[in-house]
């Protein structure tokens, strides 16, 4: 697994830590990972009590099952963006399942695209904020701010070509990841709702292992 | 319409910008031309355009800090930890994730804005990435009492302070939990000596990490927070004497003075920014109120030397209470009664030890709020102005309200 050269080595650091019993590691894994956990349920879950239950359990998880993490497999930022997607998903699924009980097949319809689009949507949240950083922060200059990239560029005190270069090479890898999603579920936009239904979490965790990590390279801090 | 390749790979250059909506009318109108000639361009138009669309969902749940608490005690009482953080040292860890978290969500621009951090002898003016070095300067004193590295390059170590020729430390220590009265104790007044060696570690520090982008300067103060409580986790030993060079206190006093001015200055920058900040949780703010309190009498003992006439019945209101005039100088105490979620009271002696012996009731009762106590210990309210609970000497409580900011410093 290709990440970047420290990262395998402090996440198996914080494990041994963990398994160690020691508090303070746990005190670290949450504020490492707390946002990214905490926004995955939230986004997904559009809830802030499921969110925050959801966010108790996946490092819940972690501390009293710390060998269940395999570095071998990709970072821990990976191993638990991949649970608690899973997990919220599964939950909003049983949510909404309950919801549409008492309707006919057309609702459960509706109800498998809405969690695909749910889910979708919370994969590029979570690619956005996995983007390495100076990639991200040109971004959210133009786009959030609404300032040209002349503009970015100066602000960031980098070059034009630079910023035009970073808005690119971000949306690419953001597309990459919409890519991937949709294979995943072998269809359709949220915007164009059509029926697929391809819940393998195992495999599609992996994946999502690899691409974070990936993502995790050029990422400086 | 024919085009270079040079042409060609300008405008597939621009791509990413104008999907992103980035770019002037004029070249957005370059762009729509070259693409409805060019099919490899608007194709990955389309792409970028499409992952841009998703950008524009909205931002995840704010994370409310007392998560933080929630989901650590949920953890700890499923699996105890073998190597707890010791109590003293949660408020610290507590409030430096707290500030952090802050920290992470600030753009470009809010690390450039000013915060300002007051004090009783004036205020500071730092950015949110100075703020951290003065904060990882004062911490450097507890790391190296843990026997780690000072994070402040080179100079002179932070006990060193003859070499350093700021003149001798005052030596003078906080009581401890019991609440002895130091034998000679004594507040400086002013900026002055007593501050000059954080004040020039700050500087050092600053020097160093100035042209470092602020999100690295964050990433090293964020480590040293880390490692600190980490090795007073693994050995704690609150008694370990830390040296500040104006004052030393035991590790566990020290740990809450860290946790103290972490949240105060946190919430210098939060106000900086236009960002809520939470305050402590209480059990936390209590910590920080007790300690306030046992460091009062050093406070007071300062302002007593430097304003006789704020003392005793100076200040006079004629309430006409047993304490008045003379007999006012011998052994008073006033009972601080917090109220709000930190609740709980404390006796405070006014006089100092050579005043004679503590008899008798206390010759007033002052209630506030938990909060608002360590803000006027921060010099950040005015004691006239604060909202207090007032029983028996007002003058008494004026002198307790007029001594707690000398508590802050630089």
């Amino acid at each position: 697994m290709a990440t970047t050269d420290g990262a395998p080595r402090r996440d198996e650091q914080l494990q041994r830590r963990l398994a160690r019993g020691e508090e303070t590691a746990l005190g670290e894994l949450y504020d490492q990972l707390a946002p990214m956990v905490h926004g995955l349920a939230g986004r997904i879950l559009a809830d802030q009590t499921a969110a925050a239950q959801l966010t108790r359990e996946i490092f819940a998880h972690v501390w009293e099952h710390p060998e269940a993490f395999d570095p071998a497999r990709g970072s821990l930022r990976a191993w638990l963006g991949a649970l608690t997607h899973r997990r919220a998903v599964d939950r909003l699924r049983a949510r909404r399942a309950a919801e549409a009980g008492f309707a006919g097949d057309d609702a459960q319809d509706g109800v498998h695209d809405e969690i695909r689009a749910v889910a979708t949507a919370a994969r590029v949240q979570y690619a956005v904020a996995a983007l390495p950083q100076p990639l991200r922060e040109t971004i959210a200059e133009s786009y959030y701010d609404g300032r040209t990239y002349q503009e970015t560029a100066r602000r960031l005190g980098i070059s034009e070509q630079a910023a035009k270069q970073r808005m690119r090479q971000g949306l690419e890898l953001l597309a990459t990841e919409l890519e991937q999603e949709r294979a995943r579920h072998r269809g359709p936009t949220p915007a164009d709702p059509g029926r697929a239904d391809a819940d393998d979490a195992d495999s599609s965790d992996t994946e999502r292992a690899d691409g974070s990590a990936r993502w995790k390279e050029g990422g400086g801090t | 319409m024919t085009i270079t390749d040079e042409q060609h790979e300008a405008l597939r250059s621009l791509l990413g910008a104008w999907a992103l909506g980035a770019v002037q009318p004029r070249e957005g109108a370059e762009v729509e031309a070259h693409l409805t000639g060019c099919p490899e361009c608007a194709e990955h138009a389309e792409r970028l355009r499409e992952a841009a669309g998703w950008l524009s969902v909205e931002e995840p749940l704010d994370q409310p800090a007392a998560l933080r608490k929630q989901v650590l005690d949920w953890c700890l009482a499923r699996r105890p930890a073998d190597l707890p953080v010791p109590a003293w040292g949660m408020p610290y860890a507590a409030e430096t994730a707290k500030f952090d978290a802050l920290l992470r969500d600030l753009g470009p621009e809010e690390w450039q804005e000013v915060a300002e951090l007051p004090w009783h002898g004036g205020t500071e003016y730092l950015r949110p990435a100075e703020v951290l070095c003065h904060l990882a300067a004062v911490d450097g004193y507890l790391a190296v009492a843990l026997g780690l590295p000072d994070p402040v390059p080179s100079g002179t170590g932070p006990t060193g302070t003859a070499a350093s020729g700021t003149g001798p430390a005052a030596e003078r220590r906080v009581p401890p939990q019991e609440a002895v009265l130091p034998s000679v104790p004594r507040v400086p007044q002013q900026a002055g000596r007593p501050w000059a060696r954080i004040a020039e570690r700050t500087a050092r520090l600053t020097a160093e990490q100035a042209g470092q982008p602020p999100q690295r300067v964050r990433a090293r103060w964020r480590r040293h927070c880390h490692r600190l409580v980490r090795s007073a986790a693994l050995a704690p030993q609150g008694n370990t004497p830390v040296d500040f060079g104006f004052v030393t206190v035991p590790l566990r006093d020290a740990f809450v003075d860290r946790a103290f001015e972490c949240y105060v200055h946190g919430e210098d920058v939060a106000r900086a920014v236009a960002y809520p900040y939470d305050p402590p949780a209480p059990q936390h703010l209590r910590q920080m109120i007790d300690l306030a309190v046992r460091m009062l009498p050093l406070a007071l003992a300062g302002q007593r030397a430097a304003h006789p006439e704020l003392t005793g019945a100076a200040v006079g209101a004629p309430d006409g209470g047993p304490g008045r005039a003379v007999g006012a100088r011998t052994g008073r105490r006033v009972r601080l009664v917090i109220d709000g979620p930190a609740a709980g009271e404390w006796l405070i002696p006014l006089d100092g030890p050579e005043a004679g012996p503590l008899v008798g009731e206390p010759v007033a009762v002052m209630v506030l709020d938990g909060l608002e106590f360590c803000q006027l210990a921060a010099a950040h309210r005015d004691p006239d102005r604060l909202p207090v609970g007032e029983h028996g000497d007002r003058a008494a409580i004026r002198e307790v309200l007029r001594a707690t900011p000398l508590l802050s410093r630089p």
